[in-house]
């Protein structure tokens, strides 16, 4: 029998604001144990929570941007549960009544588009994390990240295999980045996802048995996870096993998931709405004011790279991912319109320095190490024959950091590009005149001498000879050489 | 006339008029305290130095200062459920030990900085789960009017400071009853605000969508003075209302010709004490004397408050009592892993009826009971405060007792939970439906027990419960009468 996975991912996205959710405390990374911390997210006896206005604004523009109903009234609700990392005993969540719900991302399958449906979107408040090794028999507790507000995103079980998972979230978190409430940082914990996954056989509607996997964090681990359980849950069916309705946890290392608990000992949270939040009520003009501020999001953005740039979708898709790298694309395309070789440019050089200088961790750079406007007239440069591709890429590597432009550059250095007939005849000749042996070879037929002469000709002239002109010139001087 | 003695308005009268000074008056009631706590039991905690300091303080203010607040220089003694930085707090419970808060709440930053003068911490039943100060996990407290009754609660600690004049003026929590019953059983005046009218921060949270911090007072005067000190908005806690506080002194005018006053059959039924159904018919006809229109009318839902409180409550407390974990703070067992240590500590820690509570609450919340229990108590919950809005349609406050019976004695009812709820009877229902409340003397019993009317009114109409009240104050002596105390 042919099986098909069913997926549904549940998003934790840790929002960019300032403060916490209920309190005034920083949400700054990085800082020393329980730092950022004071009576309120440390649930001292008596202290109250205080909602946060701007981690609504943020749940309405996720939800605005994923084309949810915005709830005009929702609430917030107590998940109760025991953990150490859990100052109150409860988490402050929502339940019934969850700010935004019955969305849509729409994701893109090798240029076909699938639509994947998000169930809801839900504000909540983050825990803190238990510290277990390197300290004896006991374990201590970071308060730093509890009440960091969280955004829940919960997509319907739309995806069909580990691919389409990894598309989805990808998607899904350049969304949130263009919207500038969330880093996106797996590594960090600011993007977590579970996934609940089952099988069926291909072509049926009803859904298997599902189980939720937990400790995915990375890309990678996700669709590895699903793929690992997808195989086994299929080994199990066709071995006549059973599936049981569980969660498992992936581990890393061994590349496995393994049972964590079974439903029978799924916690009972006993929701209730939190007595001291009152409704969250949201007014039609906020909503209208967030929406008119929202910014181009990524999917209509990359349709326009596509259309009005005539790019290649690999390009668009690459260049759209991030907001910040679409600006600059944009920026550089304003100035010099040669769209396909800037986009080759950035997709090359400037990612290779990003990554190196690992810029690529920001959410949005705003210093580059290339000016975008230095970029376009490189570009421009070689266009217009004042340097080779090769010199080219030692202006580029000359940019960096530098507060020259590429023709400052070009001349300081004495690199542009010679064209002048006579200058590379003179070359040629005397490359000819040294390479007797290798001219008869070429004669007899080894072809590729020729490139070993372009080689030397270029090399004579620093690399600033015009290739073209040699390849033209060296041809005719070879051919002329046989016929007389 | 002791210092002691005095009530809020005349001891600020003559602190203003530097008759007196807040040294002498706290001097005072200390040395009152130690001649009378050891029979009454009232105080967890003094704060003797800070208090002298303070009043040191004030005096100096009162020198300075021409125009000052009616509480500078006064005493008061708050509940140990309200949080004041570096004092023990413990609620009565041994979970919290010998926690010390971190921080001021904000009716006790109100107070501060209004000049009152804190000087201790009451007794109460733990976490104010409770009618009669017998759950505190430390003492039990007497009632000033026999020492063998209980003084209510769970504010029972303030109720009997101020009855014995251990304080000027106390503050109390109300949830159920907390202050107003403690105020019927000890004979003083006790007013329960609207929902959202005072600040929670910094009150140990029992049920949320209750709890309301109040004056305990020798008269209605201090009632109306000490309310207007605590209340008001406060952005550290999102159910507290932002409306303006009125100047509720200036509402005592005596005069409640045409006021229409409901008397709602249903608390009228069978149950209560006889000589408490005769005190409150009095008061009604000496109301009425004094220009008050009397009209029966129903609050039909009446039957179903306890229920509905007790899952309401009970739901909400044991989510509250959660962050009790022996982790952070207070009382930690030593288990051999976490949840044995979790165990450990909250079995240790919390007394008998707060763990009851917490179990009741559990299940009114858990999966497959929460549509039976909790969701339908809202629903009721819902009719309860729709049975008050249709009453305020025709009148402009109603009048019930306090309580059905007077204090009872120490013992009495600590085995039988069931009858020691029914005890809040007429109080719960004002919680539930979040309007204000206060209950005020009229009367005794045979056995000199005091007993106490309570007037409800339209939610953030503090201004005309006070007026009825002070008027009816005003044609009778019960407010001044005082227990024999037995001393040195």
């Amino acid at each position: 029998m042919k099986y098909e996975s069913v997926i549904g991912l549940e998003v934790h996205a840790q929002l960019l604001t300032q403060s916490k959710i209920f309190c005034g405390c920083s949400t700054q990374f990085g800082q020393a144990p329980n730092y950022n911390t004071c009576a309120v997210c440390i649930g001292f006896p008596g202290v109250l929570p205080v909602l946060n206005k701007k981690v609504v604004e943020f749940a309405i523009r996720a939800g605005l941007a994923t084309h949810c109903e915005i709830t005009r009234s929702s609430r917030l609700a107590r998940k109760n549960y025991f953990y150490p990392d859990l100052p109150k005993g409860y988490q402050i969540s929502q339940y019934e009544l969850p700010i935004c719900a019955n969305g849509y991302v729409d994701i893109d399958l090798d240029g076909t588009s699938k639509r994947v449906r998000l169930t809801r979107i839900h504000m909540e408040e983050d825990a803190g994390k238990n510290i277990h090794d390197g300290h004896g028999d006991s374990s201590l507790v970071d308060f730093n990240r509890a009440g960091v507000p969280l955004l829940e995103i919960v997509s319907e079980p739309d995806m069909r295999n580990p691919a389409e998972a990894g598309i989805y979230l990808r998607t899904l978190r350049a969304i949130l980045q263009y919207l500038d409430i969330c880093d996106g940082n797996m590594e960090q914990g600011s993007f977590r996802c579970d996934a609940n996954i089952s099988i069926r056989p291909q072509g049926t509607d009803a859904l298997g048995t599902k189980v939720e996997i937990k400790n995915l964090n990375s890309f990678k681990a996700i669709e590895k996870a699903l793929e690992y359980e997808t195989a086994r849950q299929m080994d199990t069916l066709s071995e006549g096993g059973k599936l049981i309705q569980e969660t498992r946890l992936w581990d890393e290392n061994k590349e496995q998931t393994r049972a964590m608990r079974s439903k029978e000992s799924a916690h009972d949270y006993r929701y209730f709405p939190d007595p001291d939040l009152l409704p969250v009520v949201i007014d039609e003009k906020w909503i209208d004011e967030i929406h008119t501020s929202l910014p181009e999001l990524p999917g209509t953005r990359r349709s326009r790279f596509l259309s009005q740039y005539a790019l290649p979708l690999y390009d668009a898709e690459l260049l759209t991912s991030r907001r910040d790298i679409a600006d600059y694309f944009e920026t550089a395309v304003t100035i010099y319109p040669n769209a396909k070789a800037i986009s080759n440019w950035i997709m090359g050089e400037l990612f290779r320095i990003l990554k190196e200088r690992k810029l690529d961790q920001q959410l949005y750079i705003k210093t580059w190490p290339v000016r975008a406007e230095y970029l376009a007239e490189l570009v421009q440069l070689i266009d217009q024959d004042k340097i080779s591709g090769k010199i080219a890429k030692m202006v580029f590597d000359a940019l960096v950091d530098a507060e020259r432009s590429p023709q400052t550059i070009v001349k300081e250095k004495g690199l542009e590009q010679v064209s002048d007939v006579a200058r590379i005849e003179t070359s040629i000749d005397q490359i000819l005149a040294a390479y007797p042996k290798q001219i008869a070879d070429y004669r007899g037929g080894n072809e590729k001498i020729f490139g070993f002469l372009v080689g030397q000709v270029m090399k004579s002239m620093q690399g600033k000879a015009n290739p073209q002109k040699v390849n033209e010139i060296l041809k005719a001087k070879l051919s002329c050489t046989i016929s007389t | 006339m002791s210092l002691y003695s005095l009530t809020l308005h005349d001891a600020s009268e003559k602190l203003r008029k530097r008759e007196i000074s807040s040294q002498e008056l706290i001097e005072a009631v200390f040395q009152r305290i130690s001649d009378t706590d050891d029979d009454i039991r009232a105080y967890l905690t003094l704060c003797r130095d800070a208090a002298l300091a303070q009043a040191k303080q004030a005096d100096r203010r009162l020198q300075q200062e021409s125009t000052s607040s009616p509480l500078l220089g006064i005493p008061i003694a708050v509940k140990d459920n309200f949080l004041i930085q570096g004092v023990r707090t413990t609620c009565a419970s041994k979970i919290l030990g010998d926690f010390i808060a971190p921080y001021d709440g904000s009716t006790v930053a109100r107070l501060r900085s209004a000049g009152a003068v804190i000087i201790g911490k009451t007794n109460l039943d733990e976490f104010a789960m409770g009618s009669s100060a017998e759950n505190s996990a430390f003492f039990s407290t007497r009632n000033p009017w026999n020492f063998d009754r209980v003084p209510g609660g769970s504010s029972g600690g303030s109720a009997a400071a101020v009855a014995a004049d251990q304080c000027v003026a106390a503050l109390g929590t109300d949830t159920g009853g907390s202050i107003r019953q403690p105020a019927a059983f000890c004979g003083i005046v006790g007013l329960k605000p609207t929902y959202g009218r005072v600040s929670r921060y910094g009150i140990i949270a029992f049920a949320s969508s209750m709890d309301q911090v109040g004056p305990m007072t020798k008269d209605v005067r201090d009632c109306a003075l000490l309310l207007e000190a605590i209340s008001g908005h406060d952005q550290a806690d999102a159910t507290s209302v932002n409306r303006p506080v009125p100047k509720y002194s200036e509402s005592l005018t005596g005069d409640i010709k045409s006021l229409r006053l409901g008397i709602p059959k249903e608390y009228f039924t069978t149950g209560l004490q006889p000589a408490v159904e005769q005190s409150i018919g009095a008061a009604i006809g000496q109301l009425e004397k004094s220009g008050a229109i009397i009209q029966e009318i129903s609050l039909p839902h009446t039957e179903y408050a306890v229920a509905v409180y007790y899952i309401v409550a009970t739901a909400e407390a044991s989510s509250n009592l959660a962050r009790y974990d022996g982790m952070r703070f207070g009382h930690r067992a030593a288990g051999k892993d976490l949840t044995e240590t979790y165990m450990l500590s909250r079995e240790e820690g919390f007394g008998p009826e707060v763990k009851r509570r917490i179990m009741l609450g559990t299940y009114a919340l858990s999966a497959g009971y929460y549509d039976a229990y909790y969701l339908k108590a809202q629903r009721v919950r819902a009719l309860i405060r729709r049975d008050f809005d249709e009453a305020f349609k025709h009148c402009d406050a109603i009048i019930t007792p306090t309580s059905p019976t007077t204090a009872f004695k120490i013992g009495e009812k600590i085995q039988n939970p069931l009858e020691m709820y029914l005890s809040d009877i007429c109080t719960i229902s004002i919680n539930l439906a979040g309007v204000p409340a206060l209950s005020l003397p009229c009367g005794f019993d045979a056995g000199g027990l005091p007993i106490g009317m309570q007037i409800i009114g339209k939610h953030f109409d503090e201004s005309t419960i006070l007026r009825a009240a002070y008027a009816y104050e005003q044609q009778t002596h019960w407010h001044k009468k005082k227990p024999r105390l037995n001393q040195p």
